[in-house]
């Protein structure tokens, strides 16, 4: 179980548990957190459920994997801190993340 | 017009699943897809990556499936509209009467919506300005290369289609390849030209930067291009073009009268019709109780769906259930009749 914040790109927040072994994504899906949309159900194919991972979190995610940098070239404004929200499983060291979600995701 | 039981929305396994359940209970249908090819997401996403979850086939990729569904359906000769969308629906008597961009019309007594999450478009930049050029200097395809000559092309993306683009549009115009980071994805070998072609001065290349906006009143003057550092920089260009890949959006579904959820259509689980009597939906569309998002879902969606369409189409008579193997009706369809 992992607290996880959610900030949409209004500013508003949303601070929820995740159960360890879901995604950030399913996390924000299954508790209807606006912002983040998964239009391919998680399979890295479609750049929807980006997010950014606040900078003191980002470095202690694993690393990204082959094809999440090629398909974060097609989301909406990607920074350094991007990262697609179906490949961040939830574990207890995950507990407090941050993550803001983009203006939109298409 | 053309006049046919079914008009099935989408050229996806699902869809296709369902032309084979439509003709084998003898019910004629038409494919429309907004995609140039057959197939859907399985296509589009991914053709060469493994699906491992078909029953009764351990390991089969996107592109594979897809031909073995064409294969499968072949018999019913069913004709697919490629490239064009379904645009406009509206009841007529008993029967839908749709129009698509193209201006293709169709007369169905049921609509089968099997459109995923929706039709695949380009996706485009966030720049606000954007929109007020596009389709004059601002393009996310490119129709008439012509008019690129001797002008300059500030060309974003890092994927087949930028590089490609970048390589060929180098003959005759001033290109700029503009790429969020230093690494390409696109294949190998046109990185490596691109790369020959900026030590030729005949492409230069500027990576970490990103669009941050446009100006000019009437046409495009110059462009700035901001770095991952925040420093921005100043380019003249005449045209701008972007490969970002596909994205996928509901499009007019949203204006045909059906109950949404989120982006997905309500259906009922005995017949997937949604609340317009007549129009059915099934694959990633559609959303139920218990909804999963596998492909073999969307195959036991479109079999109910087709038995669904068989009272607007044939209200006089009663569908019997058959079983291929038995049936001879069945095997007349599908041409096998021994």
């Amino acid at each position: 179980m992992a607290k996880i914040t959610y900030i949409e790109h209004s500013g508003k927040s949303h601070t929820i548990e995740v159960q360890n072994g879901l995604t950030v994504m399913e996390g924000a899906i299954q508790n209807n957190i606006p912002g983040i949309d998964a239009d391919c159900g998680g399979s890295m194919a479609c750049a929807t459920c980006h997010v950014y991972v606040k900078e003191e979190w980002f470095n202690k995610l694993p690393k990204k994997e082959d094809g999440e940098e090629d398909m974060l070239d097609m989301a909406h404004e990607p920074n350094k801190f991007s990262r697609l929200s179906c490949q961040l499983t939830v574990s207890d060291e995950l507990e407090g993340i941050i993550v803001n979600l983009p203006e939109k995701q298409a | 017009m053309i006049d046919t039981d079914v008009l099935v929305v989408g050229a996806g396994p699902v869809g296709l699943f369902c032309v084979h359940q439509l003709g084998i209970i003898g019910l004629k249908c038409e494919v429309v897809d907004n995609l140039d090819k057959i197939g859907g997401q399985c296509i589009e996403l991914y053709p060469d990556k493994p699906i491992y979850d078909i029953p009764a086939i351990s390991e089969c990729t996107g592109e594979e499936l897809t031909n073995n569904l064409i294969k499968q359906i072949k018999p019913f000769k069913t004709n697919f509209h490629l490239n064009d969308r379904v645009e406009e629906i509206s009841k007529k008597n008993k029967n839908w009467l749709i129009k698509t961009i193209k201006g293709k019309e169709f007369k169905a007594s049921s609509i089968i919506i099997a459109g995923g999450v929706g039709s695949f478009e380009p996706r485009k930049f966030s720049v606000k300005e954007c929109e007020k050029f596009e389709g004059k200097e601002v393009f996310y395809s490119v129709k008439d290369k012509t008019i690129f000559k001797d002008k300059t092309v500030s060309i974003f993306g890092g994927g087949d289609s930028a590089l490609d683009w970048a390589i060929e549009l180098s003959n005759n115009s001033n290109v700029k390849l503009i790429h969020r980071r230093d690494e390409f994805r696109g294949a190998e070998s046109s990185v490596n030209k691109v790369k020959q072609l900026e030590k030729e001065g005949k492409v230069e290349i500027l990576t970490k930067y990103q669009l941050s906006s446009i100006e000019g009143k009437n046409k495009i003057e110059s462009i700035d291009i901001k770095h991952d550092d925040g420093n921005i920089k100043k380019i003249k260009t005449n045209y701008v073009l972007g490969f970002f890949g596909l994205i996928m959006q509901l499009g007019p579904i949203l204006n045909w009268g059906l109950n949404l959820d989120k982006k997905h259509i309500p259906v009922n689980t005995e017949s997937f019709e949604t609340n317009q009597k007549g129009i059915f939906a099934i694959g990633d569309i559609c959303t139920y109780p218990g909804k999963v998002k596998l492909i073999l879902s969307g195959f036991h969606e479109g079999a109910l769906a087709a038995r669904g369409c068989f009272k607007y189409a044939r209200p006089d008579e009663k569908l019997r259930f058959e079983f291929s193997t038995t049936s001879k009706n069945i095997q007349e369809r599908l041409g096998v009749k021994k």
